[in-house]
């Protein structure tokens, strides 16, 4: 194997017979052995990508090499490697805990003393030992997260794909998850996983690619991003427009980044938050203009997208109309999500 | 969160062998046959509405249905089976919308699996039920006075819809696969399964039906297997009916499997 589990040279996909384009010529090389990480908004081509890595779509153009297999020419030496859990926790509602492990495991090729007991030591490393003979339906949220991750792991592949993988989980569900992919990666599992939250790839993430309508805008590790970026957020409201027109004249010098102006409210992207904030309050004062309210905080996926693109991170069913068969299928579902 | 354990991962493996294939199709047939039975609305379909159509037609409207020569209960029974068995195959087109939505389909495009297990572990599975069906609604039948003629001819009927449903739900999985969601497959598979069971000769006779329809009739297909599982069950005359449906099961396969692989090619 080399150095890389995945290698991905110039994918392209496109939907619509060529209408849309997905995926715009993006390379990514994920080492072995980390957390790699693949950052965006809705509908920028995260799970497009990891649906080709995982062979459920195939790329228009572009050669993939998933633990050293293609993804084209040897999807089926690809699916022996590779553990996936998509959005939306494909679990079967009707299956109990450990019948979904199961019917996995199977479908594995494993032999059936093999598959029971992996499954059963799953559950028990999940913390569902205590349901795995009830049904997934009565499962919380955080519960078919898990139960979907096992299934991931059922085979043991050296590499898994995470698409969103804490997307809608409560706050202590997300810090399991999270615990649980760090202690995979302990063990020697490769994980590509993409995620909308800069807190989520800040912290599993040792290397990121930041994907915005199908192309890579930014790479390193999350350090060299948030250098890029400043550390923190120094929000100022205003009373009037007029007040903050003023104010933005004065504020401009104080970060190198563009100000992000909205109402009455400026937010400036800076790396010394308290000095930031004492210099905007010393020309607000000087000035003789009324300040409303004044806030520091981390940046978030909208800071970072703002600063490298210069626009926010759209919803994209504004942005990239999908058939609305498609659409009312995600809708269904409670997200706002359209990925394609 | 205690440390998930790691075994060695296998040696990567060839994949094609027959074996596995068929071990693939019938773990997903049974996961299939037992989401049947832990969902009642499910089983209310596929069981009790037959048991209302038999109790329906043979005491409501039995008496407004003459037809010279035949008791209506045993006109009416192998109807039923029929339509019931046809019925089925509107379970195939939701179950995979289902499936399609949940992302069980991608899930299972990720796994080393036969690509065929998924569309063959559903139509196994719904024909599965159709045994199990027909052979409830043959002794309610036989419980409200139909009187089959002989055992073997009845177990060939029963093999001839058999065939055909299961050609004919491979159409049904093309659908579910290519509806956004399983209430759009219901919707998209009903308009299908009502004009090939009620126009035709499964409840009544053709020959109160206005000339325009009985043209149409009189030659589809559902018309011509309920005139096959007819004449072999009463062990009447029904001519080459049992080839006519037989002919149209080929067509059905040869013309409508391809369309729901390639369907399933497609689905993500």
């Amino acid at each position: 194997m080399s150095e890389f589990a995945v290698e991905a040279t110039n994918i392209i996909r496109t939907f619509h017979d060529g209408q849309f384009r997905a995926l715009d010529d993006v390379t990514l090389m994920v080492p072995n052995g980390q957390v790699f990480g693949l950052l965006g908004p809705n509908g920028s081509g995260k799970t497009t990508m990891i649906r080709i890595l995982s062979t459920v779509l195939s790329p228009t153009e572009g050669h993939a090499l998933v633990g050293g297999y293609d993804v084209v020419k040897d999807p089926e030496k690809v699916r022996q490697v590779i553990g996936l859990a998509g959005q939306f926790a494909a679990v079967d509602e009707n299956l109990t805990g450990f019948e979904n492990l199961r019917m996995v495991g199977l479908l594995n090729h494993m032999e059936r003393p093999r598959v029971y007991a992996r499954a059963e030591q799953l559950l028990n490393d999940f913390g569902l030992t205590e349901f795995s003979n009830k049904l997934a339906k009565t499962y919380s949220g955080g519960m078919r997260r898990r139960l979907d991750l096992a299934a991931a792991l059922v085979a043991n592949p050296p590499i898994l794909f995470l698409d969103e993988p804490t997307t809608g989980l409560d706050p202590q569900s997300r810090q399991d998850l999270w615990a649980i992919i760090e202690n995979l990666v302990e063990g020697g599992t490769t994980v590509l996983l993409t995620t909308q939250y800069l807190e989520e790839a800040d912290r599993l993430c040792k290397q990121l690619v930041v994907i915005d309508h199908g192309k890579i805008i930014a790479e390193g590790t999350s350090a060299q991003l948030k250098s890029r970026l400043g550390t923190t957020v120094l929000a100022l409201t205003f009373g009037t427009t007029s007040d903050s027109e003023r104010a933005l004249h004065l504020l401009t010098e104080i970060s190198s980044k563009p100000a992000n102006v909205e109402g009455t409210i400026i937010e400036l992207t800076v790396d010394n938050g308290p000095a930031a904030a004492a210099d905007a309050l010393r020309r607000i004062d000087a000035a003789g203009i009324t300040l409303g309210g004044l806030q520091l905080r981390e940046p978030s996926l909208d800071d970072v997208f703002l600063n490298l693109t210069g626009h926010k991170a759209e919803d994209p069913t504004q942005t990239n109309p999908l058939p609305p068969g498609r659409r009312g299928r995600r809708g269904r579902r409670g997200r706002r999500k359209a990925s394609v | 969160m205690t440390t998930i354990a790691q075994v060695p991962f296998a040696e990567v493996r060839e994949h094609s062998s027959l074996r596995w294939a068929v071990r693939d199709v019938l773990t997903l047939a049974r996961r299939n046959l037992i989401a049947l039975f832990r969902i009642p609305t499910a089983l209310v379909f596929a069981i009790i509405q037959p048991i209302m159509f038999v109790l329906l037609f043979r005491y409501v409207f039995a008496g407004a249905i003459p037809i010279p020569g035949v008791d209506y209960v045993n006109y009416l029974i192998p109807g039923i089976l029929v339509q019931t068995t046809i019925f089925g195959a509107v379970g195939t087109a939701i179950g995979l919308a289902e499936d399609l939505q949940r992302g069980l389909i991608e899930r299972f495009k990720a796994l080393p699996m036969a690509r065929m297990a998924v569309l063959g572990g559903r139509t196994i599975a719904d024909s599965a039920r159709n045994i199990m069906v027909l052979v409830i609604i043959t002794f309610v039948g036989m419980a409200v006075g139909f009187r089959p003629h002989s055992f073997f001819p009845y177990l060939q009927a029963c093999l001839v819809m058999l065939v055909f449903a299961h050609c004919l739900s491979w159409g049904f999985a093309f659908v579910g696969l290519a509806a956004p969601n399983s209430e759009t497959a219901q919707a998209m598979t009903f308009p299908l399964v009502f004009p090939l069971t009620f126009a035709s000769n499964v409840f009544v006779p053709l020959t109160g039906m206005p000339g325009w329809l009985r043209g149409f009739a009189t030659y589809q297909p559902v018309s011509q297997t309920a005139n096959a599982v007819r004449g072999l069950m009463l062990g009447s005359e029904h001519g080459q009916s049992t080839y006519v449906s037989l002919a149209w099961s080929v067509g059905f396969i040869l013309v409508l499997a391809p369309l729901a692989v390639n369907r399933f090619r497609k689905a993500a």
